[in-house]
């Protein structure tokens, strides 16, 4: 276009200014891309949670066992594809510090429920005979630089007397989701029912249920608590996403910090542009007078101001989301294990690219319009 | 030619009828111009003269469409513009009036020739028409050879060299020139006055001009006082000064 | 030869609206970089507040929480009689304990939160002397009966004097509120630990940890070499009060590694504010700056001139910011125990140190924003800087 000349002569006016200028919209598009980034990772739980499953815990709460024999009942009712049981494991490899979860899982029914967890077939038969297998997440798997085959000690303190559990990689799984959780740890039911005290032998931590249909949900749900309602053993059915939801909320109102943060930084970055966009119209006065004395229509002016505006956000949004591309799986490695990993998604960087486009007209919109409204007369006056 | 009186009959390029403005300030009513009359032809150069708040700037602001009158009429190659809307006026302003102020009003960040060539962005001309006609007004104020230069590389009178060239770049049908020679030497203002006569003498522009320097005023055609709100020739002004006195 | 700072009082004056830009800047900045650190602190005030240094723990040997703890009857009865421990009219000051989470709504969210419940022993009160019941009395040893703590009672539903809840299997009456000081106990429900195994289908000689009131804090030692060289214990002995603060490490960590990434990603944007106020004050005042240099005033006195109105600039800011988080002191929130998934209420704790940290926090931003333009302001020649104006 014509006037790029005209506009991007006017940018580099101030150089410095506008270096920093470019410099506090990077610095915000970064800050804003990583609050979205770890917002997510706390909110994906309930995100990706597969909405044609349900979790059955037992009533008095999530560390109280279900009986194994519930299975067979819960298989019977309409609605209900299949079945598979977790129990938490909660021990600790090496050191307190490498916190990951531990599921007992079932190997017959885990691939049927959990589809999103993909083993390849000769490392998941492996583990169906190997009694003392275990099958970890791919994140897992490269924290601790893990490969199959390799052996891994567990102390556990949570079943009889600490001991030590000795265990077989035999399989890595990859989350058909990007983001999904590869972060957990899988041993054998068998192995566990068999090694712990008789008196808690045959206790499931929870069931999870695949439906033959997300709608069932309801139904499903209801006929299950129902099924157990004024035994010993009371069940509380709710989806996955629900489930994941309620554990998320319990964490404290992240959203809310986050939410609070970001309109601070939001707030003063308006005002940072704004000002700057302010003070560069103040100084050109006189020359956008002579522009509109020699018949440049009020809109080019606002124009004008806008276009300066934006080309600044633009440039500060792209390097501080390029930034932010960089620095996450940097940040994201230093966190691990205190925060879900952390993921940058194309929605994330195309939302902060609108916020930036957003901040950009918005602070020029003030001064632009001010720059329209001047009357050619006392601007030259004021010169 | 030139009159004052608003009497003439023959159809003039610029024709001003019983012009008034009206100022608040403070709460009270300035009134700088009272029924001022006017009529140029083509291709005269009349001076303007007054002393400070004579409205001299407030009456070339009205005859450049920069500001509307509180009454009275402007006509302009039989365009009566007292009624047109701001954007209307704008684009009259870019087609009919060509601006050389005091300040050189120079955009600093771009050059001489990309100054030249601003007022005729606004126009359908393609990119080798435009470079031909900033060539051309750059050569009519001799400035061929300067045409890159930023305006902190040239000198003053050069500054003014360049917004006369962009005044005529877009052939206005006349120019407004507000001190032109405000801020030159006498050596630069000479030069300047030079080039208006030779715009004026050869290329048969209309130019008004307001100064308060009378050495350059006298270069014009004729000059003429703003005096209580209207315009009164100096000659004959001169007589009547001369015979109270 | 200084130049006075009411000059640049004035000037800061005189140009405010720039000057509120940086300001707001480094006071956003110092907000949020005060107000995660009082949280993580008022978390781990929280917990640390739980243990006592006169208090120490029995788990079960390489149990890191008390969830995972398990300590049997007949271990239980050999800790009673170990040296070290303080003793009271009605024997020794042990409390054996079941831990349970169960979960019960929020009242804010109406969400279920995990709270934890605990199965302590009668003399419970002498032991964790802190504790106060401030409401009603404690419960009757034998009887369904639970006391709440009064962070518990604000926070959860149904949790009120009187009321009823369902444990386990069991219903069981509220008879008291307690006062644990601020500490984690202050969200927890307790009861006899005798009955609350059983109505979780437990038994009633099962507990998770017991913790014991020694003779004083010195007396540890005593009564861990006893415990740990007792073949018939396999058991781990904390002090209490390390105990508690090895809890409150991950949380604390993860809010303080976000909060100073945060902090100080919004630290150089704010230094990028500063930077720009600052130079624009410089180019805008280049005609005083010169007569200044004309007048005599040396190149340094102008450094520190302009570096005094930054710092001026960022100290207002930094009050503004410790200002306006201030009153989230005592504000209490919600979070999850990270190391026992249990759900826990605890206060912002905002104190005059971290507030002084914030202050120093803006003042360094000060200093950074406003040395590069001050430098230039006093390296520009006068002649230049006169001419240009």
């Amino acid at each position: 276009m014509k006037f790029n000349r005209f506009i991007f002569a006017n940018l580099f006016r101030k150089k410095i200014r506008l270096i920093l200028t470019i410099g506090s919209f990077a610095v915000a598009l970064f800050l804003f891309t990583f609050l979205a980034v770890v917002r997510s990772a706390f909110s994906r739980g309930t995100e990706l949670a597969g909405a044609d499953r349900l979790v059955v815990i037992n009533r008095a709460g999530l560390i109280n066992v279900i009986p194994l024999s519930y299975r067979d009942k819960i298989l019977q009712i309409k609605g209900v594809k299949a079945v598979t049981h977790n129990n938490w494991f909660g021990g600790v490899y090496q050191d307190e510090k490498n916190f990951f979860p531990q599921f007992v899982i079932d190997p017959e029914n885990q691939r049927q429920v959990m589809t999103e967890m993909r083993v390849p077939d000769d490392e998941w038969n492996n583990f169906v005979k190997d009694r003392q297998g275990a099958v970890v997440g791919a994140g897992l798997a490269k924290r601790f630089g893990w490969k199959v085959g390799d052996r891994l000690p567990i102390k556990n303190a949570l079943y009889g007397p600490t001991k030590t559990w000795e265990f077989v990689l035999d399989g890595i799984y990859h989350n058909d989701h990007p983001g999904g959780d590869e972060s957990q740890f899988w041993l054998q039911w068998k192995y566990f029912d068999e090694t712990i005290p008789a008196v808690i032998k045959s206790q499931v931590g929870w069931y999870v249920v695949k439906l033959d249909s997300p709608d069932d949900a309801v139904p499903v749900a209801a006929a299950i608590d129902k099924g157990f309602a004024n035994s010993s053993t009371e069940t509380k059915t709710e989806t996955e996403s629900a489930f994941a939801a309620g554990f998320a909320k319990q964490l404290g109102n992240i959203e809310l910090l986050i939410l609070t943060i970001g309109g601070v930084v939001f707030f003063t970055l308006l005002l940072v542009t704004g000002n700057t966009m302010a003070i560069s119209v103040r100084e050109r006065v006189g020359e956008l007078a002579v522009l509109k004395a020699i018949g440049y229509p009020d809109r080019y002016v606002l124009f004008f101001v806008l276009s300066e505006a934006l080309v600044i956000a633009l440039i500060g949004g792209l390097i501080g989301l390029g930034l932010a591309v960089l620095a996450i799986p940097v940040v994201g490695a230093a966190l691990r294990g205190l925060l879900p990993p952390l993921l940058l998604s194309v929605s994330v960087l195309s939302l902060g690219l609108a916020f930036a486009v957003f901040v950009g007209v918005a602070s020029g919109l003030l001064p632009g319009i001010g720059a329209m409204r001047l009357r050619v007369v006392d601007a030259l006056r004021r010169v | 030619m030139i009159r004052v009186d608003g009497r003439s009959d023959s159809p003039s390029l610029i024709r001003v009828r019983g012009l008034n403005k009206t100022y608040r300030r403070g709460g009270e009513n300035i009134q700088v111009l009272q029924g001022l009359n006017l009529d140029v032809d083509q291709a005269d150069f009349v001076a303007f003269m007054g002393p400070s708040g004579s409205g001299k700037t407030t009456l070339l602001n009205l005859l450049g469409g920069l500001d509307v009158p509180s009454a009275g009429s402007i006509t302009v190659a039989g365009d009566e513009i007292t009624h047109m809307s701001a954007s209307k006026l704008t684009q009259w302003r870019a087609r009919h009036v060509g601006f050389i102020f005091q300040m050189y009003n120079l955009i600093p960040v771009l050059t001489a020739f990309q100054n030249v060539e601003l007022p005729l962005l606004l126009t359908k001309l393609s990119k080798s028409e435009r470079r031909k006609h900033v060539e051309t007004a750059l050569g009519v104020v001799g400035l061929s050879d300067r045409m890159n230069h930023f305006p902190r590389q040239l000198s003053g009178g050069q500054e003014q060299r360049v917004t006369i060239a962009r005044a005529i770049v877009s052939d206005p049908t006349f120019l407004l020139c507000d001190e032109p020679t405000g801020d030159l030497d006498r050596k630069s203002a000479d030069e300047i006055m030079a080039l208006i006569e030779e715009l004026v003498g050869k290329y048969h522009k209309t130019v008004l001009m307001v100064t308060h320097d009378p050495v350059v005023a006298a270069r014009a055609h004729t000059t003429l006082h703003l005096d209580k709100g209207v315009l009164v020739e100096a000659e004959r002004k001169g007589v009547l000064v001369g015979g109270v006195a | 030869m200084a130049i006075p700072v009411i000059y640049n009082f004035r000037s800061v004056k005189a140009r405010w609206t720039s000057a509120i830009v940086a300001v707001l800047g480094i006071a956003g900045t110092v907000g949020v970089f005060v107000a995660m650190l009082s949280l993580a602190r008022g978390f781990k005030a929280t917990l640390v507040s739980s243990g006592s240094a006169d208090n120490a723990m029995v788990m079960r040997a390489g149990a890191t929480s008390e969830m995972t703890g398990g300590v049997g009857i007949d271990a239980v009865k050999i800790l009673q009689d170990a040296p070290g421990i303080a003793r009271s009219s009605d024997g020794p000051l042990v409390t054996p304990e079941v831990v349970l989470v169960a979960p019960i709504p929020l009242i804010s969210t109406g969400t279920d939160a995990n709270v934890q419940i605990r199965g302590v022993s009668k003399n419970v009160l002498q032991i964790r002397n802190k504790v106060k019941i401030v409401e009603g009395r404690m419960f009757q040893p034998g009887l369904n009966e639970v006391v709440v703590g009064k962070n518990a009672t604000k926070s959860y539903t149904g949790l009120t004097l009187g009321n009823t809840i369902s444990l386990g299997n069991v219903r069981w009456l509220i008879v008291g509120i307690f006062d644990a000081g601020g500490s984690s106990f202050d969200s927890e429900v307790w009861a006899d630990a005798h009955l609350l195994g059983p109505a979780y289908n437990r038994p009633d000689t099962f507990f998770q940890s017991v913790t014991v009131h020694l003779v004083s804090p010195d007396s540890l030692q005593q009564f861990k070499d006893a415990v740990t060289s007792d073949p018939r214990l396999n058991v781990d002995v904390t002090r209490e009060i390390d105990y508690y603060s090895k809890q409150s490490t991950r949380l604390t960590t993860l809010i303080t590694v976000l909060g100073g990434l945060i902090a100080a990603i919004m630290a150089i944007g704010a230094v990028f504010g500063a930077l720009n106020t600052m130079y624009s004050a410089v180019a805008e005042r280049g005609r005083e700056i010169a007569t200044m240099r004309a007048l005599g005033f040396g190149g340094p006195s102008v450094v520190f001139s302009f570096v005094i109105e930054a710092l001026l600039i960022a100290f207002v800011g930094g009050l503004l910011g410790c200002l306006v988080v201030l009153p989230l002191n005592g504000l209490t929130t919600g979070a999850m125990n990270l190391q026992t998934f249990s759900h826990l209420a605890f206060a912002f704790k905002i104190t005059p140190e971290l507030l002084v940290k914030g202050i120093i926090f803006a003042l360094v931003m000060g200093f950074v924003g406003g040395l590069l333009p001050a430098v230039r302001a006093a390296t520009r020649p006068v002649a230049q800087a006169l001419r240009e104006l």
